[in-house]
C-alpha cells in the first residue's frame, strides 16, 4: 500500500460522509431525529443533570452552613456573593488537613501505580507484538480474560495472598526468608499491588493497539543505518509509542485516582484515598454537601488529564 | 526476521501472565479447602459450595444482578447503537459536541462521582414528582444503562467507521430509501458489534459495586454488594467458592463468545475482501 | 556491450578483477520452503546490479541477507573481502532503501537523513554539511524541516534515497525503489537514479519485478526464479540471447516454437518447427535430431502483403486474426496455416488514414525474419 493511496483514502472519507449524510438529511429527517433524540435525552437527564444538582447542593448548603471565612472578604452584590460562597467552600476543603492530605495521597498512589503499570505493561505489550500471529492472539486473549471476571473478586484474591496468614507470608516463612509474618495487608503496598493487578490490562491494551500500527521496517531501517537495538528502541520505538503510553496511562490514572474498592479492602483505614473518603462521607457520615464538594473538586482534578488526553487523541488522528 | 522476541520480553510475558493468573488459581484452590480460615489448608472439601447453594441471600442477589444485567444490556445496546449511528452517520447536527462529550465522559468518570450524582438526582426527582418511589432494581438499572450505553456507543462507532459507507451508497444508488438502507444494510452489518456491546454491558453491570451501592435502597442487594459486605470483614471460604463458580461461568462464556466473534470476524473480513475486490 | 574485456565498464569480463560482493553457495530456508537455493554471484564495484523476478522468487530474501536482516542457512556472503556471516545489520557497510521507504514519521527530513551519521558519532557540523550536500543532490534542499507526511510520494522516495546514500555505504541496496511511484514519475526517476549512481560511484543492488525498470537501470541483471538464478547478463544479453524459455517469456514477449535440429553447422543451426524451417546464424552445441526450443521476438518478424521473391527458410504464411493498436506500435495476431497464432509487432510510422498499404483483418500476409533473429533455448 502506498502512502499516496492512504492519503487519498483519508481525503475521500470525510467528503463521502458529508455527501451521504446530506442526502440522508434531505430525504428523511423524521426518524433521524428520533435516533438522536432518545439517547440524547437519556444522557441529559441521567448524566448531565445530576452534575448540576451536585454542584447546586454543594454551594447552597454551604450558604446555610456559613463557613468561618465570610468576614475575610466583603462583597455588596448578591450575585457575586454566591460565587464568594462557592469559593469559600473550596477554600474550606483545601484548608482541612484531612482533605488535602487525602487528595495528595490519591494523586501520589495513582501516579506511582500508573508508572508501575507502564513499566510492567510496556514490555508485555511489546512481547505480544513480537510474537507470531497465533501466539499474539492467544496472549492478547489471556490479557483480556481477567478483565471479564469480577473486579471485586480479583481484589479479594489478593486478600488471601497478602493476609498475615496468607500465601505469600507462608511461602516466605517456608523458604526461610522470614521468621514471622510481615504486614502486607492494610498498607499502601497492598493498594499498589491491587491497582496494578486490576488496571494492568488497561495499560497493555492501548499500548498494544498503538504498537500494532508500528511499521516493523522502521526498526530495520534504523538498524540498517547503524543503530544498535537499545538506541533504536529509545529513538524510534519509544517516541512512536508515546500516544499509546499516554492513552494507557490516563486509562489507569483517572479511575485509580477515584478508586474506592481497592483502598477499602486492601488499604483499610491506613491508606487515605479520595474515593474512599467520599464514599464514607456519604454513607457513614451522611454529609452530602461535603461529599458533593469533594466530588466537584475531584471532577476538576480529573478534567485536566482528560483535556491532555483529548489533545493527544486529536494530535494522533491528525498525524498518520 | 530481525529483532525477534528477546529473552527479557519472554520473561516479562511469562511473569506478567503469572501475575495475572496465580492469584485467581489460588482463589479457586482455596475454595475446596475444608478449613474455615481461608489461608490454612485443612484438606479437600466441597462444604463451602454446599453452604453457598443453601444461602437464600446469595440466590436473591444472583437473581437481582442477572435481571439488572439483562435489562441494562438490552437497553444500553439499543441506546448505544442509536448514539453511535448519530455520531458517525449523521454528519453535523445541533448539539453534536455536547452529545459526543456526554458519550465519552462516563468512560473516564470516577465511579464514586457517577454514583453520587445519580443518587442525588433520584432523591431530587422523588421530592419533585414522587418517582422513583423505592430505590433498587429500577434505579440501579437506570444508572447502569447510563454508563453502559457509552461503552456500547464506542464499539458501534468504531465498527461503523471501520465498515465505511460503500455498501450504503450502493444501496442508495440502487434506489433504497435511507430508512431501508439502515434496516437492511447498516444494522445487519452492525449485528456483531451490537452483540459485543451487549456482552460488555452485561459484564459491566454484573461487575459494578460502587454505583450500585450509591443508588440502591434497603433490601436490594446485588451480588457485588453482597460479596463486598461479606469480604469487608475478612476472608470467607464461601466467597472463594462463589468466585470459583463466577470464574468458571465467565471463562466458559467468554470462550464461547470469543469463538463466535472470531468466526464472525473472519466472515466479516471475507465479506470486506469480496466487497473491495468488486470495487476494483 | 561486450567490448574490451579489461574495460572498467564491464569488470565482470575481467578475469583478474576482484568482486566487491561474493555470494557463495547461499541457501535460505524458511521451514520446508527454500526461498534461495544455493546461489553464487559476484558483483563488482560501481555496478548497478538488478535482481529481477516475480514475487516469491527469492530476490527480496537475497537482498535481506545482504543487508543482514536474514541470516543465510548455508553459504557465505562477503563484502569487500570480509565475511558478513556474523556481522549484524548495524555494522554492515551496506545501506538499504526500503520499498515502503521506512521514513521515521516523527522526525523531519533533516533528522531522518542525519540519523545514520549520528550513529557513527560524526561531529554535528560535519553531519549538517553532509545532510545539506545529499539533500541538494536529490533536489530537496528546501525541505529540511518537513515531516514525512508532508511530502509527496516522489519526495519521500528521494528522502529515503538520501538517507541511505549519506552514509556512503560500500553497497546501496534498493528494494523495489520505484514501485510506489506512478508510471510517468517512475520513468523519470529511473534516469535520475542512474545519474545519482554515476555521481556517487556507489555499487547499487536493485530488486525489482519490473523488467522495463531492470532493462533501463542495470549494468547487469540476474533473473531469478524459484530461488535460483536463471540467467545473469547485461540487459542486451538477456533480451537478445535469452537462454531459457522462462527468461524469453519473462523479459519482453517472445514467440516460442518446439522443433527438431536438422543441421548443426559450425556457424549455424537449422531447426524444423511448426513455423517452418528456422535458420539461425549463430552456432550452438546441439546435436542433429535433438528436440529444441526456438524463440523469436515479435518485433523481429517482418510482415508483408507481397510474397517473397524466392522460397527458403525463415519464411511463413499466415492470416491476420486480430490487430491491437498501441499508438507507437501495433501488435498483429497472425494465424498460421496450422492454426497456431503468433505475435508480430510493427511500428506505426505512417498515420493510419494516409496509409495505403496497411495490413488489415482477415488478410493473407507473408512473414520473414533474419538469420540472426531467432534464438535457441536450452530448456
Amino acid at each position: 500500500m502506498t502512502d499516496r493511496s492512504v492519503s487519498a483514502a483519508v481525503d475521500v472519507a470525510p467528503h463521502h460522509a458529508s455527501a451521504l449524510s446530506r442526502l440522508m438529511r434531505r430525504m428523511q429527517s423524521g426518524w433521524r431525529s428520533i435516533v438522536v433524540f432518545i439517547p440524547y435525552v437519556w444522557l441529559l437527564l441521567f448524566f448531565l443533570l445530576p452534575f448540576f444538582i451536585v454542584a447546586k447542593i454543594s454551594v447552597a448548603q454551604l450558604v446555610i452552613a456559613s463557613p468561618p471565612f465570610t468576614d475575610m472578604i466583603k462583597w455588596t452584590d448578591d450575585g457575586v456573593m454566591s460565587i464568594r460562597l462557592a469559593f469559600d467552600n473550596f477554600a474550606y476543603i483545601f484548608e482541612d488537613d484531612l482533605y488535602v492530605k487525602t487528595y495528595i495521597n490519591s494523586l501520589k498512589i495513582s501516579s506511582i501505580s500508573t508508572i508501575l503499570c507502564l513499566l510492567i505493561g510496556y514490555p508485555i505489550a511489546y512481547g505480544i507484538i513480537r510474537s507470531g500471529p497465533v501466539t499474539r492472539k492467544l496472549l492478547l486473549f489471556a490479557i483480556i480474560l481477567p478483565f471479564w471476571t469480577s473486579f471485586l473478586l480479583r481484589v479479594y484474591a489478593w486478600m488471601g495472598l497478602l493476609a498475615d496468614q496468607g500465601n505469600i507470608n507462608n511461602l516466605l516463612i517456608w523458604l526461610g526468608l522470614i521468621d514471622e509474618p510481615i504486614r502486607l495487608m492494610y498498607s499502601e503496598f497492598a493498594v499498589y499491588v491491587g491497582i496494578v493487578y486490576t488496571y494492568l490490562p488497561f495499560m497493555i491494551l492501548p499500548l498494544y493497539a498503538n504498537m500494532e500500527k508500528l511499521d516493523a521496517t522502521l526498526n530495520e531501517a534504523a538498524a540498517d543505518l547503524g543503530s544498535r537495538p537499545t538506541n533504536t528502541f529509545l529513538k524510534i520505538t519509544l517516541p512512536l509509542t508515546m500516544p499509546g503510553i499516554i492513552a494507557g496511562s490516563l486509562l489507569v490514572f483517572i479511575p485509580a485516582t477515584g478508586e474506592y474498592v481497592i483502598p477499602d479492602l486492601l488499604g483499610g483505614g491506613n491508606v487515605l484515598m479520595i474515593g474512599r473518603l467520599l464514599f464514607n462521607e456519604f454513607h457513614q457520615n451522611v454529609d452530602w454537601p461535603t461529599a458533593s464538594a469533594v466530588a466537584i473538586v475531584l471532577l476538576f482534578l480529573l478534567v485536566l488529564p482528560m483535556i491532555i488526553y483529548q489533545y493527544y487523541q486529536a494530535k494522533a488522528t491528525e498525524e498518520p | 526476521m530481525y529483532g525477534r522476541r528477546s529473552r527479557f520480553l519472554t520473561f516479562m510475558l511469562g511473569a506478567g501472565l503469572a501475575f495475572l493468573y496465580v492469584p485467581m488459581i489460588m482463589l479457586v484452590i482455596y475454595s475446596f479447602n475444608y478449613s474455615k480460615i481461608v489461608p490454612v489448608w485443612g484438606g479437600w472439601s466441597l462444604r463451602w459450595y454446599e453452604s453457598l447453594f443453601k444461602s437464600e441471600d446469595v440466590w436473591n442477589a444472583v437473581v437481582l444482578s442477572l435481571k439488572i444485567a439483562v435489562v441494562n444490556a438490552t437497553f444500553a445496546t439499543l441506546l448505544g447503537t442509536l448514539a453511535g449511528l448519530a455520531m458517525v452517520r449523521f454528519g453535523k447536527f445541533r448539539g453534536r459536541t455536547l452529545f459526543g462529550g456526554m458519550l465519552v465522559a462516563p468512560l473516564v468518570m470516577p465511579e464514586v462521582i457517577t454514583g453520587l450524582s445519580l443518587l442525588v438526582l433520584f432523591i431530587t426527582l422523588k421530592k419533585l414528582i414522587g418517582w422513583p418511589e423505592d430505590r433498587g432494581f429500577t434505579t440501579i438499572t437506570i444508572a447502569h444503562i447510563t454508563f453502559s450505553l457509552a461503552y456500547v456507543a464506542v464499539i458501534i462507532q468504531s465498527r461503523l467507521t471501520g465498515m465505511g459507507e460503500t455498501l450504503e451508497e450502493a444501496a442508495l444508488d440502487l434506489g433504497a430509501k435511507p430508512f431501508r438502507v439502515l434496516t437492511d444494510i447498516t444494522l445487519p452489518r452492525l449485528a456483531p458489534g451490537m452483540v459485543a456491546g451487549w456482552l460488555l454491558a452485561f459484564t459491566l453491570s454484573l461487575d459494578d459495586l460502587v454505583i450500585a451501592s450509591f443508588v440502591t435502597g434497603p433490601g436490594a442487594n446485588t451480588l457485588p454488594i453482597l460479596i463486598f459486605s461479606r469480604i469487608r470483614l475478612g476472608l470467607r471460604p464461601d466467597i472463594n467458592a462463589l468466585a470459583t463458580i463466577i470464574i468458571l461461568v465467565v471463562a466458559t462464556g467468554v470462550a464461547i463468545a470469543a469463538f463466535i466473534m472470531y468466526r464472525q470476524q473472519k466472515q466479516f473480513q471475507r465479506d470486506m475482501q469480496i466487497a473491495f475486490q468488486e470495487e476494483k | 556491450m561486450t567490448g574490451d574485456p579489461a574495460s572498467s565498464d564491464t569488470p565482470w569480463l575481467d578475469q583478474g578483477a576482484e568482486p566487491l560482493i561474493k555470494i557463495r553457495g547461499v541457501t535460505k530456508k524458511f521451514g520446508d520452503f527454500t526461498a534461495v537455493n544455493n546461489v553464487d554471484l559476484d558483483i563488482f564495484q560501481g555496478e548497478l546490479f538488478c535482481l529481477l523476478g516475480g514475487s516469491g522468487c527469492g530476490k527480496s530474501t537475497l537482498l535481506r541477507m545482504l543487508s543482514g536482516f536474514e541470516t543465510t542457512s548455508t553459504g557465505t556472503i562477503s563484502i569487500d573481502g570480509i565475511d558478513m556471516s556474523n556481522v549484524p545489520p548495524y555494522e554492515r557497510p551496506t545501506n538499504m532503501m526500503f520499498q515502503s521507504y521506512a521514513l521515521f514519521p516523527h522526525m523531519t527530513v533533516e533528522k531522518n537523513v542525519a540519523f545514520g551519521l549520528k550513529q557513527d558519532k560524526i561531529p554535528a557540523a560535519q553531519v549538517a554539511e553532509r545532510v545539506d550536500d545529499i539533500l541538494k543532490l536529490v533536489e530537496l534542499q528546501d525541505y529540511h524541516k518537513r515531516k514525512p507526511h508532508q511530502l509527496s510520494g516522489g519526495q519521500k522516495q528521494r528522502v529515503a534515497l538520501a538517507r541511505a546514500l549519506v552514509k556512503q555505504p560500500k553497497v546501496l541496496l534498493l528494494d523495489e525503489p520505484l514501485a510506489a511511484l506512478d508510471k510517468k514519475l517512475r520513468e523519470q526517476t529511473q534516469f535520475e537514479l542512474m545519474n545519482i549512481q554515476e555521481k556517487v560511484g556507489i555499487t547499487f543492488i536493485v530488486v525489482t519485478h519490473d523488467q522495463e525498470e531492470a532493462m533501463t537501470l542495470s549494468s547487469r541483471i540476474a533473473v531469478m526464479d524459484e530461488g535460483e538464478f536463471v540467467q545473469i547478463g547485461t540487459p542486451t544479453e538477456i533480451y537478445e540471447f535469452p537462454e531459457t524459455r522462462f527468461v524469453a517469456g519473462f523479459i519482453g514477449s517472445a514467440n516460442m516454437f518446439e522443433g527438431r535440429v536438422v543441421e548443426d553447422g559450425p556457424d549455424h543451426v537449422r531447426v524444423m518447427t511448426d513455423l517452418g524451417e528456422i535458420y539461425i546464424d549463430h552456432g550452438q552445441s546441439v546435436r542433429e535430431g535433438n528436440r529444441v526450443w526456438v524463440a523469436i521476438r515479435p518485433e523481429k518478424i517482418h510482415l508483408s502483403k507481397e510474397p517473397p521473391t524466392e522460397p527458403g527458410p525463415n519464411q511463413a504464411i499466415g492470416m491476420v486474426d486480430d490487430i491491437g493498436y498501441l499508438g507507437n506500435t501495433s501488435i498483429y495476431k497472425i494465424k498460421l496455416e496450422n492454426d497456431r497464432i503468433i505475435d508480430v509487432t510493427a511500428p506505426n510510422q505512417i498515420r493510419p488514414k494516409t496509409r495505403t498499404h496497411r495490413i488489415t483483418w482477415e488478410e493473407k500476409v507473408y512473414l520473414h525474419w533474419d538469420a540472426s533473429s531467432a534464438v535457441l533455448l536450452n530448456k
